[in-house]
């Protein structure tokens, strides 16, 4: 097998165990889609053009609940804000690439792509194929997304309302926080964005979200260079 | 608005904030400090997603023994930490929440 496949596959199995998380995310975000009024072709094409788990659980709710539409689409807008964070996380990663593989790697940016392969070019530098790992870790999710939701959508209201498969979700994310807690900085980012959150969680249109992860930052920051601040400014 | 144009609008601006740096980069200089602060995008966003979604499954703030996703989710964030296995993390969590369900019903 060549460099390019081996680091293809490379990707494809560091996301498998994220997968796992998104596998029931995507059968309730099926259901869901269909019992708020969606047609079974509307919530599977939205898997492939929003793309987006949890701007989509919103999107559902708000189309539930008739809101207006430009109010939906600026909400999956504040929901996936993040999405911009990550995209300059990636980028001196990937700048040398030619444009279309950029909108290729761009598309597949979710979360669970971005937090497998950032910890990949954190612990393995760059490297000529791992763009391929990027890839790798983008397509399993999006085939994974698209055949969950698909079944979701299958069994719609077959899933009983008392399997608490929706905390697969938070479940997927404690795996993914904990374990890069490793220094007083980020444990002071993760534990003041998890205050803030249930602080100012009545926000609308999960303004709170979007707030807690900027303060989480900025006391990770400030945290981090209390000891040389001149080293940064 | 149409429910399809909704989501073509919907997933042009999600597209466009994925590509947004990437497409930028290069063009200007990311300040440092911006660079050292991009560390900790993923600790804070996702804390910010899993707080409420253990402290307050119901919308309101519940610290309550009743409360089993709080209690679910210390169960899989000492696995997490002991373990630092993704899958094991997931199945402790989500068992942890079963077994209380079913035993305290």
């Amino acid at each position: 097998m060549n460099q390019t496949m081996k680091s293809f596959w490379a990707g494809v199995r560091a996301e498998s165990p994220l997968l796992v998380g998104v596998f029931p995310f995507g059968l309730i975000y099926g259901a869901l889609a269909l019992s708020a009024g969606l047609s079974p072709a509307a919530a599977q094409m939205m898997s492939s053009i929003v793309f987006a788990g949890s701007s989509q659980f919103v999107a559902t709710q708000l189309i539930h609940d008739s809101t207006p539409g430009l109010v939906i689409v600026l909400t999956i807008g504040v929901v996936n804000l993040r999405h911009m964070l990550y995209s300059a996380s990636v980028a001196p990663y990937i700048e040398h690439l030619p444009m279309r593989w950029k909108v290729l790697l761009a598309y597949v940016l979710t979360d669970e792509a971005y937090a497998a392969t950032i910890i990949h070019y954190e612990e393995e530098g760059f490297t000529p194929t791992s763009h391929w790992f990027f890839l790798g870790a983008g397509l399993a999710l999006w085939t994974t997304w698209q055949v969950s939701s698909a079944l979701g959508i299958f069994l719609g209201a077959a899933i009983p309302s008392s399997w608490p498969l929706d905390f697969a979700a938070p479940l997927t994310f404690i795996a993914l926080v904990v374990p890069v807690c490793k220094d007083k900085p980020v444990v002071a980012a993760a534990l003041s964005a998890g205050i803030v959150a249930l602080l100012a969680y009545s926000l609308p249109f999960k303004l709170g979200l979007i707030l807690a992860a900027l303060v989480g930052i900025l006391i990770g920051t400030v945290f981090e260079n209390r000891n040389s601040p001149r080293e940064v400014l | 608005m149409n429910i399809w144009l909704v989501m073509l609008l919907g997933g042009a601006l999600t597209f466009g904030m994925r590509l947004s740096f990437i497409y930028l980069f290069g063009r200007f200089e990311i300040p440092a400090l911006v660079k050292q602060a991009l560390r900790f995008v993923p600790p804070a966003v996702l804390s910010a997603i899993i707080a409420p979604a253990l402290f307050m499954p119901n919308d309101t703030l519940d610290l309550s023994w009743s409360n089993y996703r709080l209690l679910a989710g210390v169960v899989a964030i000492l696995v997490a930490w002991r373990t630092k296995n993704t899958l094991l993390t997931i199945v402790a969590g989500m068992a942890a929440l079963l077994v209380l369900q079913v035993v305290f019903r």
